[in-house]
């Protein structure tokens, strides 16, 4: 929110990638490559929250930690303050690993049972002896404080705590380096959605309050939008869509952005309008084997010639975003904008746009289906 | 929607259940007075968040639960049986063909060591008399029906062989492989994502309205709830603290706890909240639940008859437990709502 356009970015990604190689023998050559991080090029501004969504295998969280480089990256730039770290050895990398910080989705696996709450949370603070010894337990307490909990929880043991109170024990850990940038990955999925709000309420408290920098990745885009000032969405390890919030969860440019805001299920009311809902089918491929044109083209609705055989590239549209897709939906004429702000009629009157997303059943081809799944009246029940 | 005030009897009728388990100190109710109805063709929903008592609720009506400590009371009758009466044999007779179960995890519902095709033939061939080869077809076909691409092949495929969305379908084959009139379905989307689900919640749909199958859903997700149930169950510490047709909890809820539920979820569009209204604290445990209302040490509106039993409202089909005033709610429920001077949880 503070930080002019002008000063250097915090994170600036440039073409990363992480790859594996598996199946591999003794044999010289053999193996298969995966491009868990596909060329993945992303800027994060200090004081922003970027927003890394998609499905479950599509890398994001593999991309959260080589932008952390808790992996090692196999190629492109990563630079942080300006800094290139893209092959900085683990010694060298060491101040700056306390200024990024990372909080994981399952907060009981990230913390050793054995140890008391303010051991777990000192002992990063010894490893980098940024406070004295007689410091720590005033920081101790502040941290406690900052995060909401009482101070007397730091003689307790991690089983002691229900999730949410565990995510809040993470997030003090990852706060005692005085980070400037914080990768969330996951930290809300495993919570009741109650205690779900009151750690997303944390996030954007903490967040203004220490100036922070977020990547925050999950699969809920409901959570992402509410939280990410930046938005990028990721299908098989490349982003294919990537802007302010508002407008790709408004007004997704990309049929992937677009299949995936339908997908979620809303309540029969609220749906009313939007009478129609692309439903992708199948599962995304393999990243081992991913189609040679777009990655999205074998599920894609509007898939065409050219994206069976041609890669798109992420290339920046008039409206401030970025889509790798050959026809993207054109930033628009958009009287729908005013529609949705009273009661979210907007899917609707974007989908129109998509010309062909309304394919009925005969028109499936053989490899893409559009299954269009009418809103049928209510007389369907019986 | 609800057709003819149930003429027909119900397809399940369950009626003042209680379950609970033996500790080593004492005897902890898990649910207490669970009563609902469930209509040919109808889906019904309880929604809660996890430790509200929904999964013990649906494993005790499909006897599912430990008989040496676990006391179940009431009634649970199943086109005219009383379940509860039966015996674990005859109850391993409906479970499965008469009653459908999709667990929540797809990778525990189905053993690593046999192929999917053997899992759906064995239980096809306990419930029904049918040739090895008649079996197969059978699951071939079933297969084919929850979208599985490939049928014929994915027969001989192990659980690991397939992705998550695959493996969900194919439980959903092995519980409709006898096609029951009842499928009873744990959370059978959250470990899916969007897109999948999507697909699924589309074939359960379908189902219904193709073979009339009754469900009852079993979820925390209310997004999920909006859109496939015809009526659901708030549960919460074990009660069920409303319930009512869909349309109406999502227009007009009337518990506070609900009214939380709803507005912990981040709107997909308009404005956007500075802050998510959430609700403070955390589900208490069973061995030490609040005297009076269950929800009172976590609800923002309690008051002194908060420590009593709460009395139950009711207007029509709908129904909640709790002691404000219905002339109160509106303007409370615009606290939750539209959050003013909203305190850190």
């Amino acid at each position: 929110m503070s930080a002019d356009s002008t000063a250097v970015p915090l994170v600036e990604a440039e073409g990363l990638t992480k790859r594996y190689l598996i199946d591999r023998t003794i044999m010289p050559g053999s193996g298969r490559t995966l491009y868990a991080v596909d060329g993945v090029s992303l800027t994060v501004r200090s004081g922003e929250t970027l927003g890394l969504v998609g499905e479950s295998g599509c890398g994001k969280s593999t991309l959260g930690c080589c932008l952390t480089r808790l992996y090692d990256i196999d190629g492109g730039t990563l630079r942080f303050e300006g800094m290139d770290i893209t092959k900085l050895s683990r010694r060298e990398l060491r101040p700056f690993r306390r200024r990024m910080q990372m909080i994981f989705q399952d907060p009981s696996a990230s913390l050793n049972p054995r140890r008391r709450i303010g051991d777990l949370i000192a002992e990063p603070l010894h490893v980098h002896g940024i406070r004295s010894r007689a410091d720590i337990p005033a920081r101790l307490r502040e941290l406690m404080d900052l995060v909401g909990l009482p101070a007397s929880y730091l003689e307790r043991y991690p089983h002691e705590f229900s999730g949410g109170q565990r995510q809040r024990i993470g997030i003090a850990r990852a706060l005692a380096m005085e980070p400037s940038l914080i990768v969330a990955d996951e930290p809300v999925s495993a919570l009741d959605v109650s205690v779900q709000a009151q750690i997303v309420n944390l996030f954007t408290e903490l967040r203004e309050r220490l100036s922070l920098t977020y990547i925050f990745i999950a699969h809920d885009l409901a959570v992402v939008r509410h939280v990410s000032t930046r938005t990028a969405v990721m299908y098989l390890g490349s982003i294919v869509e990537t802007g302010p919030a508002d407008l790709i969860f408004d007004r997704p440019a990309h049929p992937y952005t677009e299949a995936l805001l339908s997908a979620i299920p809303a309540p029969r009311a609220r749906r009313a309008e939007a009478s129609e809902r692309i439903i992708l089918r199948g599962d995304p491929p393999s990243p081992l084997d991913p189609p040679v044109g777009c990655k999205f083209s074998t599920r894609c609705p509007v898939v065409s010639e050219r994206c069976r055989s041609e890669r798109p590239q992420l290339r920046p549209l008039s409206d401030g975003r970025s889509v790798a897709c050959h026809f993207p939906r054109p930033a628009s004429q958009d009287a729908s904008a005013h529609l949705h702000a009273s009661h979210g009629k907007m899917l609707v009157e974007n989908r129109t746009s998509i010309g062909g997303t309304r394919l009925s059943r005969s028109e499936r081809t053989s490899q893409t289906e559009s299954m269009v799944d009418g809103h049928p009246p209510p007389e369907r029940y019986r | 929607m609800n057709a003819a005030s149930h003429e027909p009897a119900p397809l399940l009728d369950v009626a003042g259940l209680t379950v609970s388990f033996a500790t080593e100190w004492a005897l902890v109710p898990v649910v207490t007075g669970l009563s609902f109805k469930v209509g040919h063709g109808e889906i019904v929903s309880i929604v809660g968040e996890s430790g509200a008592g929904k999964t013990v609720a649906l494993l005790s009506v499909l006897g599912l639960t430990d008989r040496r400590n676990t006391k179940i009371e009431g009634s649970v009758t199943f086109r005219g049986r009383s379940l509860l009466d039966l015996s674990e044999r005859e109850m391993r007779q409906i479970r499965g063909r008469e009653i459908g179960f999709i667990a929540q995890n797809p990778m525990t519902a189905l053993t690593p060591v046999h192929t999917i095709g053997w899992q759906i033939e064995e239980q096809i061939r306990v419930h029904l008399n049918l040739s090895r080869a008649a079996a197969r077809r059978r699951a071939a076909e079933l297969l084919d029906e929850v979208g599985l691409p490939n049928p014929a092949k994915a027969l001989d495929l192990y659980p690991h062989q397939l992705s998550g969305g695959m493996r969900q379908r194919a439980v959903i084959a092995m519980a409709l492989s006898c096609n029951p009139s009842l499928l009873v379905a744990d959370e059978p989307t959250t470990a899916l994502d969007v897109t999948v689900q999507a697909q699924v919640l589309e074939l359960l749909r379908r189902l219904r309205l193709d073979f009339g199958l009754s469900i009852i859903l079993v979820t925390h997700d209310l997004g999920v709830v909006g859109e496939m149930a015809d009526r659901v169950l708030v549960m919460y510490a074990g009660r069920v603290v409303e319930r009512g047709p869909t349309d109406v909890i999502f227009d007009d809820p009337w518990h506070p706890y609900t009214w939380g539920l709803l507005a912990s979820i981040p709107p997909l569009h308009g404005q956007r909240a500075m802050r998510l209204a959430s609700i403070p604290g955390t589900p208490p445990s069973f061995t030490a639940l609040p005297k009076g209302c269950g929800f009172a040490p976590r609800c923002r509106f309690r008051f002194e008859p908060c420590a009593e039993t709460p009395p139950r409202h009711e207007q029509g089909e709908h129904a909640a437990l709790c002691f404000i005033d219905s002339s109160d709610r509106p303007r409370l429920r615009e606290q939750i709502l539209y959050p003013s001077s909203d305190r850190v949880a």
